[in-house]
């Protein structure tokens, strides 16, 4: 008997041993990756979009400099796949062992982020460089607390891509100026029935479109409608401009006029329309931002030197050409530093040098965006950059929309990707969409934030 | 506990410390199972009544909500569209489809050459052993708009079909079938093999045809094998989530929503990591509904 209990002793205590071990093994590894001061990283998270990566090549020329101005650190580039990004994020953000110091935050998701304990609030008021940018994009990268979370490094805006050529086969008028939503679908209707081939309007779809189906789709639509998507604090989730957004696309679906789905509702979709459908003249109209462009430079994946002689940028209209007769949404990415990361301080120096004059204008030139630096904006070279729509934006810009900056925005949004998806397929018709819609917001954010109109 | 223990062929001599050094040896298994199956378990449970969340305000602060995420379950359409589109899952690609094709081709093959056996055995397993991902891009080699079926129809004349747009329940069903046929042959080979060879001679000796010596002798004989065959196979359609995922993503719209899926959509898409967690709980009584809904209709003892 007493053989037993000693041996049961030591069994127990060789267990808690190699227990001990492992967690103490496990803390000492941290404790040195943190302690010592010879080698520290930053991580840097961002989207790797298409095989261009333009932002991991901007951001490869900033970790280059920061290195050599930093001996001893180390940037860690982690490029995390597009269609994963919104999903992977939060999960990195959420957890000390691997929040990025820096992340690439869409705006949009800065007060969701922000109270969740995500953010770390950047000291912006002693930036010197924070007075050249644009005062309407920074107010964007605000929480609810008023603190500034990100620093933006692009912003955009939304339109209509036509097709010259095809427009002028079919004898519709160019240029084009829709001056209503029945202009676009009666243009739609003269290609597909002149032009069986081709595809007559493209707009991001489904759920796998995720913010580009909410963005560049269904906002377009609505806020060229009488009723916002949000207002006084609650979101509108039943109302007549919801309701002919939905009837606008169910019509491009219905009567044939939009892309196969098979094609529009995979997470690949932007990427054909981008390298395959508009250089190969296959798509009449698309509605879509300016940064396509970038796609179609030398340095994007589909150069493409004659885009803008083929395919012109025009404003989006209001429903029924009500004023103020046009409308576009604007959103925009930020640099944002992970509040549960290690090296912090380390993190905004890099933003400070990733997004000053000379690499933001590296970035811009690159991707194709529009820059929120006032100096960079003001750069003949960056302004007059043959194959952009920068001039064209600056117009674009007097009618634009930001969305909702609210923590519930995320939620809503993937609710609208939902709503659109089931009209888009024929899964329900708009008002029962629409109903879905209203009850899975009211079940997210609260039946008290909530309003039918 | 006594009885239930181990019956050793040598007397006890010292009972107390046998116990002993059996919890000794048993100790680190539990111990990891406590850390890594019990708690995560419990914690399931837990987590299905809060509000917890990836982003915003609750990811901070979670909180206990009760039932609330129960009660929305059930006023959820698109929850019960998942739920209806998981029996079609379940009950054509799992109970009928791979069962009665693992069947048939279990009873085909017994009493075959030993070549013939190999040959047709390792077609079909070979399917079972690719890994779900790896499944899941063979078909949709073989269904995209321009894979090898719409290939063969066009060489013929005829016009594509956007298959996985068109078909998509069918084709994961199908997917699912070719997957995991060989997992029910194999078991049904197994019991198949157990039958003793008499009892069907007799059975012929005294004028059975072929049909009636399968539902009388052979079937009632391998009752037991087909319950486990049935409870293990929901278990793992009901989980399955790679081979939809990675073909159609869920869609289009809601047509290929099986739980699992929309388990991850509410969670890491939407979120909703609380919402999601009592999903998978609602998942896990299916999975145990169905288990022993299958004993008491086999009227079987595991």
């Amino acid at each position: 008997m007493a053989k037993g209990k000693r041996k049961w002793m030591t069994g127990l205590l060789v267990s808690l041993t190699v227990l001990t071990a492992a967690c103490s093994n496990n803390s000492a590894g941290t404790s040195a990756s943190g302690g010592d001061s010879s080698n520290k990283v930053v991580k840097v998270a961002y989207g790797k979009w298409n095989e261009t990566d333009n932002w991991g090549k901007w951001l490869t020329s900033v970790k280059t400099e920061f290195e050599k101005a930093h001996p001893g650190v180390t940037v860690e580039l982690q490029p995390i796949q597009g269609a994963q990004y919104a999903t992977k994020i939060p999960l990195l953000m959420s957890d000390p062992s691997s929040a990025p110091e820096v992340l690439a935050e869409d705006s949009f998701m800065i007060n969701a982020d922000s109270e969740a304990g995500y953010l770390e609030p950047l000291k912006v008021d002693s930036w010197s460089d924070w007075s050249n940018f644009n005062e309407a994009i920074k107010a964007a990268a605000k929480g609810k607390d008023d603190k500034t979370y990100g620093v933006p490094f692009s912003t955009d805006v939304r339109g209509l891509y036509y097709n010259k050529e095809l427009f002028k086969k079919v004898g519709l008028p160019v240029p084009w100026e829709p001056k209503n939503w029945q202009d676009i679908l009666t243009a739609s209707q003269t290609i597909h029935e002149k032009l069986p081939d081709i595809i007559p309007f493209w707009m991001n779809s489904g759920k796998a479109g995720q913010e580009a189906t909410t963005m560049q789709t269904f906002e377009m639509l609505l806020y060229g409608t009488a009723n916002p998507l949000y207002e006084n604090g609650k979101w509108i989730t039943q109302s007549p401009g919801i309701l002919s957004s939905l009837n606008f696309i169910n019509n491009i679906y219905s009567n044939g006029f939009g892309p196969p789905l098979s094609q529009v509702l995979t997470a690949q979709a932007g990427q054909v329309l981008e390298t395959d459908l508009m250089p190969n003249q296959k798509v009449a109209i698309a509605l879509n931002g300016n940064w396509l462009t970038g796609t179609w430079a030398a340095s994007g994946s589909k150069p493409w030197p004659e885009a803008l002689d083929v395919y012109d940028f025009v404003k989006m209209p209001t429903e029924n050409g009500q004023a103020p007769g046009f409308t576009s949404m604007s959103g925009g990415w930020t640099l944002a530093v992970g509040a549960k990361s290690v090296e912090k301080e380390l993190g905004w120096e890099f933003i400070q040098l990733a997004i000053n004059e000379k690499h933001n204008k590296e970035f811009a030139m690159l991707d194709g965006a529009l820059t929120p630096r006032l100096d960079v904006a003001k750069d003949k070279e960056y302004s007059e950059q043959p194959g952009t729509l920068y001039a064209k934006a600056a117009d674009f810009i007097t009618y634009t929309h930001v969305r909702p900056s609210t923590a519930d925005y995320p939620v809503v949004s993937t609710a609208i990707q939902e709503m659109v998806e089931k009209v888009v397929t024929q899964g329900a018709s708009p008002q029962d969409a629409m109903t879905q819609y209203a009850q899975s917001v009211e079940r997210s954010v609260g039946a008290d934030k909530t309003e039918t109109k | 506990m006594e009885a239930s223990h181990p019956r050793v062929s040598k007397p006890k001599r010292n009972g107390g410390g046998e116990q002993w050094r059996a919890a000794l040896f048993l100790s680190p298994s539990w111990l990891l199972l406590l850390l890594f199956f019990f708690v995560p378990t419990i914690l399931t449970f837990y987590f299905a009544f809060t509000n917890m969340a990836l982003t915003g305000a609750t990811a901070a602060k979670t909180e206990f909500i009760g039932f609330e995420n129960f009660k929305y379950m059930f006023q959820d359409a698109n929850f019960r569209t998942s739920v209806w589109n998981t029996l079609i899952f379940l009950i054509f690609s799992a109970v009928i489809g791979q069962q009665v094709m693992g069947f048939i081709i279990a009873v085909l093959m017994n009493g075959r050459k030993q070549w013939f056996r190999s040959v047709i055995g390792s077609i079909v397993i070979a399917g079972w052993v690719a890994p779900e991902v790896v499944c899941a891009f063979v078909w949709f080699a073989f269904l995209n708009d321009t894979g090898t079926v719409n290939a063969a129809i066009e060489s013929l004349g005829m016009k594509p079909v956007a298959w996985l747009y068109t078909f998509p329940m069918v084709s994961v069903i199908v997917a699912n079938i070719w997957h995991g046929t060989a997992f029910s042959m194999m078991v049904f080979q197994a019991a198949l093999g157990d039958v003793p060879k008499e009892v069907e001679e007799s059975a012929m000796i005294d004028g059975a045809s072929a049909w009636q010596r399968m539902i009388r002798i052979t079937l009632p004989m391998i009752i037991g094998s087909v319950t486990t065959n049935m409870v293990l196979v929901t278990l793992q359609t009901l989980g399955s989530f790679t081979l939809i995922y990675a073909l159609t993503g869920g869609g289009p719209g809601m047509a290929t929503e099986t739980l699992p899926i929309y388990m991850y959509h509410q969670a890491f898409v939407n979120y909703q990591l609380g919402y999601g967690t009592a999903i998978s709980l609602m998942l896990l009584v299916i999975g145990i509904v169905a288990s022993l809904l299958y004993m008491r209709m086999l009227k079987v003892k595991l």
